[in-house]
């Protein structure tokens, strides 16, 4: 425990599964469209918040194909909240002259999917969130997404510039070719902090008072089937009245 | 004594079971407000359906939120949470409310915590991390205690609420509106519950093979809702929405029976927190048995057509 955060050092930097779905996204939209109308390339520039061991995870995003990097390292931001890297990323965004974000929906260390809206809340972009399938008009400065949540699928679209999440159903990320690796190490990740950002923080507002690891469960009966294991099954839940 | 907001859970036009347990749980810490925002003309149904410890209610129709969903819903709320100030604000912990709760937090400068499990008088809330294997105790220490709880956790006093009513009118801001939702598919609500707020349960794995007719005989003799590992729905044997484990549905039943499921930590980390979890596996081996309270080791196609015809049986 640090000053009321979570002490995440025990989790691998590795570059997020589910934000592996949004950098292929971003590459294929990139790839698609070609290029501006002014002749120059679409670029795919990945931003993330972390410590300096990060730079592992945005090689992976470099080698599969992304064009540069900034990396907001500072260890003022070490267990930082949703709120915290919401601010950061999108001080970040907004200077950096993008039409549309991409993020996964979820990380899997910290279940806090709600950094995509408020990145959206604060930059005051459209919110297109949970998409399971991309459709960007470069023409037009619009995009379109089918939004995939438990409650249903709606169509919805707005104009650049957006905030998008991506479901982990929505493309197969590529690996990272030979060509791609060797190519990445010759890319550069802009490592920045808080001051050179120009963004003084506030300090988390939800605040850790304790935590302990739960006990484990103990394994409980285990009865070989030979032929009653079904009615030793309902005799179980009838003795804890579940039936 | 302190105000307490909730926010009506609903499915289509429907209150869920998981609005009188935001309810119980804002009644810990103070009178609680339900808020319901919805399209023009569904806001009297949905208030004859509350129940719960609820004191009064807030209500506010727009045409706008069919069109401009979650910023729309968030925009309306945080003017509401602007004017009355609550000590709190309890909502469902699905995409759409935590959503709704994170364009809150930010424009009422609040604090925020996710996926609660419980929640005390005095607004500490109970978290489960790392797929559920530490538990975590925190407190919001700025603006209003923005809360999401997940369905189920709480046990709710389902007690006939007889709240005052005020009818609120606002229109939601331009900014709100910059992402246009052109059509709208629900998904068609089988007759079992829904997975993340059932009492029970039922699920398949690997081990089915494709065929989740024993499962699903199970679950129905049960009154359980059908779950499935990722195995199974990546295999095309069930669909993603029922899902279980840390990239699908976290759930917490009174019980959770797994069939043909190893136990990957994947999978335990969206079910281990079940009240009562039964086993059913043919591999003695697999470590799912480690966190079963009962285990038959035995093929699946046998011993749950004997456990639904025993179920059955002691019902009638």
């Amino acid at each position: 425990m640090i000053n009321g955060t979570l002490d995440r050092e025990g989790v691998d930097a590795v570059l997020n599964d589910l934000d592996e779905y949004a950098v292929e996204e971003a590459l294929r939209i990139a790839e698609t469209h070609g290029g501006n109308e002014d002749g120059s390339a679409n670029s795919v520039t990945i931003i993330s918040m972390g410590p300096e061991r990060a730079t592992e995870a945005i090689r992976k995003a470099l080698s599969m194909g992304a064009n540069d990097a900034i990396l907001i390292s500072d260890s003022a931001l070490a267990g930082a909240d949703a709120i915290t890297t919401s601010a950061i990323l999108a001080k970040v965004i907004e200077t950096g002259g993008f039409d549309l974000v991409l993020c996964g929906t979820e990380s899997t260390d910290a279940r806090m999917s709600v950094v995509p809206a408020m990145i959206s809340a604060r930059l005051g972009w459209a919110q297109l969130t949970f998409a399971g399938s991309v459709v960007v008009n470069p023409g037009a400065s619009t995009v379109a997404i089918t939004r995939v949540t438990d409650a249903g699928v709606d169509s919805m679209g707005a104009s650049f510039p957006a905030v998008l999440s991506v479901i982990e159903k929505i493309n197969e990320p590529r690996y990272p070719s030979f060509k791609g690796i060797m190519a990445s190490k010759k890319k550069t990740i802009d490592v920045r902090d808080c001051a050179s950002i120009g963004i003084s923080l506030q300090g988390a507002w939800s605040l850790v008072a304790d935590s302990a690891p739960r006990p484990a469960r103990a394994a409980g009966i285990k009865v070989t089937d030979s032929g009653d294991g079904g009615k030793e099954l309902v005799d179980f839940l009838a003795g804890k009245k579940l039936i | 004594m302190s105000n307490v907001f909730i926010l009506v859970d609903l499915q289509g036009d429907a209150v869920s079971k998981t609005t009188a347990e935001l309810a119980t749980a804002g009644a810990r810490m103070g009178d609680v407000t339900a808020l319901i925002v919805a399209t023009p003309g569904k806001s009297g149904a949905i208030v004859s359906a509350l129940t719960g410890p609820i004191s009064s209610v807030i209500s506010i129709e727009s045409e706008d939120l069919a069109t401009h969903g979650v910023p729309a819903y968030a925009d309306l709320i945080s003017q509401i949470v602007t004017e009355k100030k609550p000590a709190a604000l309890l909502i469902a912990s699905h995409a759409f409310g935590k959503e709704i709760a994170a364009r809150v937090a930010i424009a009422t400068d609040s604090g925020i915590i996710t996926d609660a499990v419980d929640v005390a008088a005095d607004g500490t809330a109970t978290q489960l991390v790392f797929g559920g294997s530490t538990t975590v105790h925190s407190k919001i220490s700025h603006g209003v205690s923005i809360m999401t709880i997940r369905a189920n956790t709480i046990e709710a006093n389902n007690a006939p609420a007889s709240p005052t009513v005020e009818n609120v009118s606002k229109s939601v801001s331009d900014g709100a509106k910059k992402a246009t939702i052109t059509s709208s598919k629900p998904f068609v609500k089988g007759g079992r519950p829904e997975l993340t707020e059932a009492n029970i349960v039922v699920s398949g794995g690997r081990g089915t093979n494709g065929d989740f007719a024993a499962v699903e005989g199970l679950a129905d003799a049960l009154g359980a809702a059908v779950g499935a590992s990722r195995a199974a729905t990546d295999a095309g044997w069930y669909p993603h929405t029922h899902q279980v484990g840390q990239t699908g549905k976290t759930v917490s039943p009174q019980l959770y029976v797994a069939c043909g499921i190893s136990g990957a930590i994947q999978h335990r980390a969206g079910m281990q927190t079940s009240k009562t979890i039964v086993v059913v596996n043919k591999d003695a081996e697999a470590p799912i048995f480690d966190i079963a309270d009962f285990g038959v080791i035995g093929d699946l196609f046998a011993v749950l057509p004997k456990a639904t015809e025993g179920v059955i049986a002691r019902k009638s």
